[in-house]
């Protein structure tokens, strides 16, 4: 993190470099300030609010509000700028949770009492039209991607499955059958595992990517050659919670060309849009980044202590200064953790609801992320 | 992506040096009863025994520890075998009509088996088939006695000569039947043919002379010098087979009626009439007598013994061999066909008589001896060769390094158990052992389904039974009346001999036993069964009577909605019951419901059993007599675990219950679904699930295809208990350490229990209690199948009693201890006591492979005494065994062990502690491996035989040259094979000179 941007540092004298800045989280206000010519990236912005806040573990959504009083996010580069440049001088920054975010807010009328009645009128047609459609990649929960593009045969398609948190199944069945390989012995026939069938309404149908007698020629990263059909089938359920695909379509009309500007796996938001459009059947397209790995399933631990009662909570022992942690905000975060485990399904926020139903029957109980437990150093015992 | 790329095993050459001087593979040797036994061959005088199976095994067998093994390169039947007697080879005919040679070749002073030559009779290529069998095919082989020549007698009655052993044909020699007819009268001709050759005898005093014996039942004198029928002896009877008598003034003849007759050979050239023709079982029609010995006694009439010839419509399916002699008789009642048999008699043509001391019979599932010389004819036991299957296995355990006072007491109650009948040494002891004595005792403990436990010295190359614990008599049974056979024979016929101890009935399936764990140190044991039955015995050297005392605990916990379908609970006897001297019941517990126990675990010195069930699990506190814990482990939706074991119903009521199903699909699928929280909507996308499950099958009939689809958290018999663990360790903070126990279960559950164990002291005040710590779910849901943990170095922990009785070192209890979790598809090591995850072995995402076999291995490395490493060694289910170390959980290795086909060896596979493994190969043989280049079980021995032999034949020396493998050690990995090698002949250096002063035994 970016210490330039602590609000220690005293610009409010520089009134015309400095943007102040105004954050609302909840019912919590910080002030800070920034520097109207380097701004910096919004990555960095959105973790100085996160620090400031002191709510690093949260997934939030930033707003601003705009000359003309709209509610606009903030959540990339671009709109960042424009927001700090707009800002005259004060910049007011809302803060909010995503899953509590109401997307209502957003856009023209949102902050009504500052608003006057016809200022939106002028200039605001354009963006009324992209209300619907805009949306921000994050808010959408990845079901598949195209992944590697540059660094595979043009012939070749990796796909990754997200299947954690999906209700639906993969839906796809593999069968053994021949393909034709060139070989130094000419072409050759050779044992290979196919797609046999597609589930209507699955998971793999949906995304497009998959079709019915593609070649499975890797299952995240290892090569089936010489591999029996039932130890494929084990490899890919093994790896369910993520599943990473080569196959070599049956269909190679559809294929990524190379020699276009286009490269799916940018990630460049300048050309997003392109990509986009370009290959209609991905509904996210994303670079698949190594790190991500770390996303893997984590096995639920259960701390469990037959007769306590009691639910000592150890704060997370951060150099922040800020500490004024409400129960309500303790509960919202539990309850994010619960709700991220998936494992818990029917808690409605009721803390202490979930900790007794825990109690009597742990294995629906309260499960908490291992990771979420390390991230801040919460130790939750019952 | 990357991440896969990044987990190449670094080729460091230092570890590389290093994992081969400490693991290496070898399939060692095969314990147990061959399985399917064909045929039978015995050396006189190098008192060597070989068998042979229907899948082209051939196995030796001398002294104790004296053994070899062969594989025809066809996998047919081996239909006889003999040896050449002294020579140290075997002739072998397959059912292909092949004839092999054996040979027992020398190499790095020890001694092994393998195949030289082998020749396949020209036969008629237009009559080759099942109708009209080729007049070449070889019914009987006879070697002569000098063995340079084998006579064949073929099914179309021509008698084809062989060289040996260069297994040559001798054309001009070939006796064909036309000859033999021109003999023989025209009134006994009737113009038809004399039938194949039953029988071939060499003259027991002139070699030259060959007894003949016809189907139709001619036997005939044979000259070879002057090619002449020299004697003819017209047989009416469809003949079996013939035996000499020794003076060779009379032979008998068996026949298909069940009779046996005398003939006499004199100078009248030609007999109609036999001296004496009887038929023991007679005067009702009896079956035939395939085989008749006639063995002369210098201590009153000659011997007599035969198999079958029982009365056909009495006892005509009983598998009987007869011993005879005068008025003395003997029916031996056998479990299983009779293969064939041989006496071990006199051979040393100086003596006037055969003087048998022992007759040694194969049946289909044994091999039994009989003394007989000792009155009565006892069974002398067998030292090699045990009946492991005797009745079938369903469990085995194996436990090393046993104390030498817990193995004496075993071996002693053993001997009570089991008083030997005969004094006979073991009358088969050719060769020499020079394996040097186990240092270590090794126990192999198999479980059975009539509810025995057998134990078995597993320290060394033969397997022998030292104690058999029997559970059935601890409850009531239907059996209980009829124990003992009525012995009472004295106007029985015939008279009916149970021997041999193959029993493959079970009285009562419950029984069975399903999981078996011994405290080496306390001498108490955990037998745990198929109807939820968990014993607790002890070792007693005193026949003892007790009561015995029972109780119950209910898994299920009041869980709402279950209703056991299965079998009931076995009833204890009431009363005072009495126990022979060995593991005596201290007490039992019963699981409810009771379902078979499928995990069981014992602290001895907590004095706590846990076990489990397809239900849940339980802590029983044996000493307080009281339960400290019971969980259940069931899914709400888990139905199938309610039926039971033996439930037939179960996959019936499955199938139409999806059946059912897909119909019901069929009509919703047409209808608009309902919003999809709905709960109704809910149950109709599982049924809509299940029913494609099962319904591509049928819609796509070809090919095989696979669903790929994560498995679901409420499975069918997810609350199977696999694993039960004791540790003392840190559980609920990194400071204190005490007693925990820990379960996994089969949908990747843990579950891990504080447990608060009084002290010895104050044992009688306060009861034993459990308090769960942690649980745990595996996200990948598969079933735990093992957990330890490690101490601060990374070692296992030790057993109970190990180091407070200084049998181990303490166990680091500084450093922080770690849980290694192993599912069937991954292994995790855990930090205690946060349980956060330290690292991972992803098997079945990166082999595609599952485990199904785990064991925690020490092993020495072979380069210096004082350095070893534990390891963690699974079976998978392709039947590869993989070596990882822990904690870092690294691949080593990798070894192919057992075909992925048989996969009942590898659920049977056992491993040891100390680097080995059996698994079964066939219901009745154990494979031995071992994966250590330090411990290794396999035969070394020597077989001598006089001298000359090896330089009279090329043969012998060019196959010396080939330096070729047997089959055995070709199934060995061949780089790590060298490393092992090298020990031995150091080793092997010492008993050279012992090898090249040994020279033929002959009695």
């Amino acid at each position: 993190m970016n210490r330039s941007y602590s609000k220690s540092s005293t610009l409010r004298c520089l009134d015309r470099v400095a943007v102040e800045v105004k954050s609302k989280f909840g019912a919590e206000f910080r002030r800070f300030s920034l520097s109207r010519y380097k701004p910096g990236k919004f990555d960095e912005f959105y973790g100085l609010i996160l620090h400031t806040h002191n709510i690093s573990n949260m997934d939030i959504l930033i707003g601003y509000a705009d000359v003309h009083g709209d509610l606009l996010p903030i959540n990339n580069d671009d709109n960042f700028c424009k927001a700090i440049s707009m800002a005259n001088p004060l910049l007011r920054v809302f803060v909010q949770r995503k899953e509590e975010v109401d997307y209502n807010l957003f856009g023209t009328d949102s902050l009504t009492r500052k608003k006057k009645p016809l200022a939106g009128l002028r200039n605001d047609t354009l963006r009324k039209r992209v209300h619907l459609s805009i949306s921000i990649p994050q808010d959408f929960r990845p079901v598949s991607s195209i992944i590697d593009v540059d660094i595979l045969p043009e012939t070749h398609r990796r796909v990754r499955l997200y299947k954690h948190g999906c209700e639906k199944p993969l839906g796809f069945y593999i069968r053994d059958g021949t393909s034709v390989r060139v070989t130094a012995h000419g072409l050759e026939k050779v044992p290979g595992i196919f797609i046999s069938r597609l589930v209507p309404g699955g998971l793999a149908e949906s995304t497009g990517l998959l079709a019915v007698n593609d070649e499975v020629l890797e299952v995240n990263g290892i090569e089936v050659m010489g591999k029996t059909l039932d130890q494929v089938t084990d490899m890919m359920i093994a790896n369910s919670h993520n599943l990473i695909i080569t196959v070599k379509p049956v269909n190679q009309r559809n294929n990524v060309n190379r020699s276009s500007r286009m490269s799916g796996s940018s990630g460049n938001s300048n050309d997003s849009t392109t990509s986009h459009h370009s290959l209609p059947s991905a509904h996210v397209v994303q670079n698949y980044n190594p790190e991500e790995e770390s996303d893997e399933e984590a096995d639920i631990i259960i701390e469990g202590c037959g007769e306590l009662q009691s639910i000592p909570v150890k704060l997370p022992s951060s150099s922040f200064t800020s500490s004024r942690m409400n129960t309500g905000n303790l509960s919202q975060r539990l309850q994010k953790e619960l709700t991220l485990n998936g494992s818990v399904k029917k808690n409605n926020g009721n803390i202490l609801k979930t900790l007794s139903a825990i109690k009597a029957e742990a294995r629906h109980s309260l499960a908490l992320s291992r990771g979420g437990i390390e991230e801040d150093g919460t130790v939750i015992t019952l | 992506m990357m991440k896969f790329r990044f987990r190449r095993p670094g080729n460091d050459p230092q570890r590389e040096k290093l994992k081969l001087e400490l693991f290496a593979f070898n399939k060692t040797v095969e314990h147990g009863f061959p399985n399917q036994p064909s045929s039978l061959a015995y050396d006189p005088k190098i008192q060597l025994m070989a068998i042979a199976t229907k899948t082209g095994a051939v196995k030796i067998y001398g002294a104790p520890g004296v053994e070899f093994t062969g594989l025809h390169k066809e996998a047919a039947t081996v239909t006889q075998m003999h040896f050449l007697p002294g020579q140290g080879r075997l002739l072998s005919l397959l059912d292909d009509n092949s004839i092999h040679l054996w040979e027992i070749g020398q190499k790095n002073s020890y001694s092994h088996l393998e195949e030289v030559c082998s020749l396949t009779l020209p036969g008629r290529p237009g009559f080759d088939c099942a109708n009209s069998p080729s007049i070449t095919r070889i019914t009987v082989i006879m070697l002569k006695s000098c063995c340079d020549m084998a006579c064949l007698g073929t099914e179309g009655g021509g008698v084809y000569f062989l060289d040996l052993p260069s297994l040559q044909l001798l054309d001009g020699k070939t006796l064909f039947q036309d000859e033999v007819l021109q003999s023989v009268p025209d009134d006994y001709k009737c113009g038809k043919a004399l039938g194949p050759v039953e029988s071939l005898q060499e003259h027991p005093t002139d070699p030259d002379k060959i007894l003949i014996g016809y189907s139709r039942g001619l036997v005939l004198l044979w000259g070879q010098a002057t090619h002449s029928v020299e004697d003819l002896f017209l047989g009416n009877q469809q003949l079996e087979s013939i035996s000499w008598e020794r003076s060779s003034r009379t032979f008998v003849s068996s026949h298909s009626d069940g009779g046996y007759m005398v003939w006499p050979v004199n100078s009248a050239r030609c007999k109609t009439q036999p001296l004496t023709s009887s038929i023991p079982y007679g005067p009702f029609p009896c079956k035939a007598i395939n085989k008749i010995l006639w063995r002369t006694s210098e201590t009153g009439s000659p011997f007599v013994i035969f198999s079958g010839g029982m009365p056909r419509a009495s006892y005509g399916d009983r598998h009987c061999i007869t011993i005879m002699q005068g008025k003395l008789q003997v029916t031996l009642d056998f479990t299983s066909r009779v293969i064939d048999f041989f006496t071990v008699h006199d051979i040393d043509p100086e003596q006037e008589y055969d003087n048998p001391r022992a007759l040694l019979v194969l049946v289909e599932e044994e091999l039994v001896a009989v003394d007989l010389q000792t009155p009565g004819w006892p069974t002398i036991t067998s030292p090699y060769l045990a009946p492991l299957h005797s009745s079938a296995i369903t469990c085995s355990y194996h436990i090393s390094n046993i104390p030498i006072k817990l193995w004496e007491r075993i071996i002693c109650a053993g001997k009570q158990q089991n008083p030997p009948h005969s004094t006979m040494e073991w009358p088969i002891n050719g060769g020499k052992n020079l394996a040097p004595e186990p240092v270590h005792k090794g126990l192999l403990l198999t479980g059975h389904e009539d509810g025995t436990v057998r134990f078995w010295d597993a320290s060394s190359v033969s397997l022998k039974p030292l104690y058999k614990l029997t559970t059935a008599n601890i409850f009531q049974t239907e059996a209980d009346h009829s124990e003992s056979f009525p012995q009472s024979g004295e106007e029985e016929w015939p008279p009916f001999r149970k021997v041999g101890c193959f029993d493959p009935y079970s009285d009562d399936p419950r029984l069975g036993i399903q999981k078996i764990s011994l405290c080496k140190y306390s001498s108490q044991l955990v037998v745990a069964g198929t109807a939820g039955q968990v014993l607790v015995m002890e070792f007693n050297d005193e026949r003892s009577e007790q009561k015995m005392s029972l109780s119950s605990v209910d898994l299920l916990q009041d869980r709402e909605g279950f209703t056991w379908k299965g079998h009931d609970r076995l009833t204890p006897k009431g009363g005072l019951v009495s126990f022979a001297p060995g593991f005596q019941p201290r007490f039992l517990v019963q699981c409810i419901p009771p379902a078979a126990v499928t995990a069981v675990t014992l602290h001895t010195e907590w004095q706590l059993v846990a076990f489990g069930t397809s239900h849940g699990f339980g802590v029983f506190d044996y000493y307080r007599q009281q339960a400290v814990l019971a969980r259940c482990t069931l899914h709400p939706n888990d139905s199938l675990a309610m039926e039971g074991p033996l439930s037939r119903v179960k996959s019936l009521k499955k199938s139409l219950r999806q059946s059912f199903r897909r119909i019901r699909k069929s009509r919703v699928s047409g209808k608009k679904r309902l919003s999809p929280s709905s709960p109704a909507s809910k149950v109709q996308e599982a049924n809509a699930q299940l029913a494609e499950q099962a319904g591509p099958r049928e819609v796509e009939v070809t090919p095989v295809q696979r669903r790929i689809e994560p498995r679901s958290a409420d499975d069918s018999l997810s609350g199977v208990v696999r694993c039960l663990y004791f540790a003392d360790t840190f559980l609920r903070d990194a400071t204190h350490h005490g007693p925990t126990m820990w379960a996994g279960t089969n949908a990747g559950s843990v579950y891990a229990y504080a447990l608060e164990v009084p002290s010895r002291e104050k044992w009688t005040e306060k009861s034993a209690e459990a308090v769960l710590g942690k649980e745990i779910q595996l996200m990948h849901r598969a079933p735990v199948v093992s957990i330890a943990v490690l101490d601060g170095r990374g070692n296992p922990l030790p057993e109970p009693f190990e180091v407070s009785r200084d049998l181990a070192k303490a166990p680091e209890m500084q450093g922080s201890h770690s849980v290694l979790i192993v599912s069937e598809e991954q292994f995790k090591v855990f930090t205690l006591p946060r349980v956060t995850a330290k690292t991972k072995f992803k098997l079945t995402a990166h082999e595609g492979s599952r485990v199904r076999k785990l064991g925690l291995m020490n092993f020495p490395s072979i380069a210096s005494d004082d350095y070893s490493e534990n390891c963690l060694v699974c079976l998978t289910n392709l039947g590869d065994v993989h070596i990882f170390t822990i904690p870092g959980l690294r691949p080593q290795i990798r070894y192919d062990c057992i075909r992925k086909e048989d996969i009942s060896g590898i659920a049977s596979c056992v491993f040891t502690k100390t680097g080995q493994g059996f698994y079964l190969i066939s219901p009745s043989e154990f494979e031995r491996f071992s994966l250590s280049t330090r411990n290794i079980t396999e035969p070394h021995c020597v077989v001598g035989w006089e001298g000359p032999i090896d330089h009279l034949n090329p043969v012998t020396s060019l196959c010396n040259n080939l330096q070729q493998r047997s089959p055995k050690m070709n199934q060995a990995n061949g780089t790590h094979k060298l490393q092992s090698k090298e020990e031995y002949n150091s080793l092997g250096a010492a008993d050279a000179v012992l090898t090249s002063h040994w020279t033929q035994r002959v009695t």
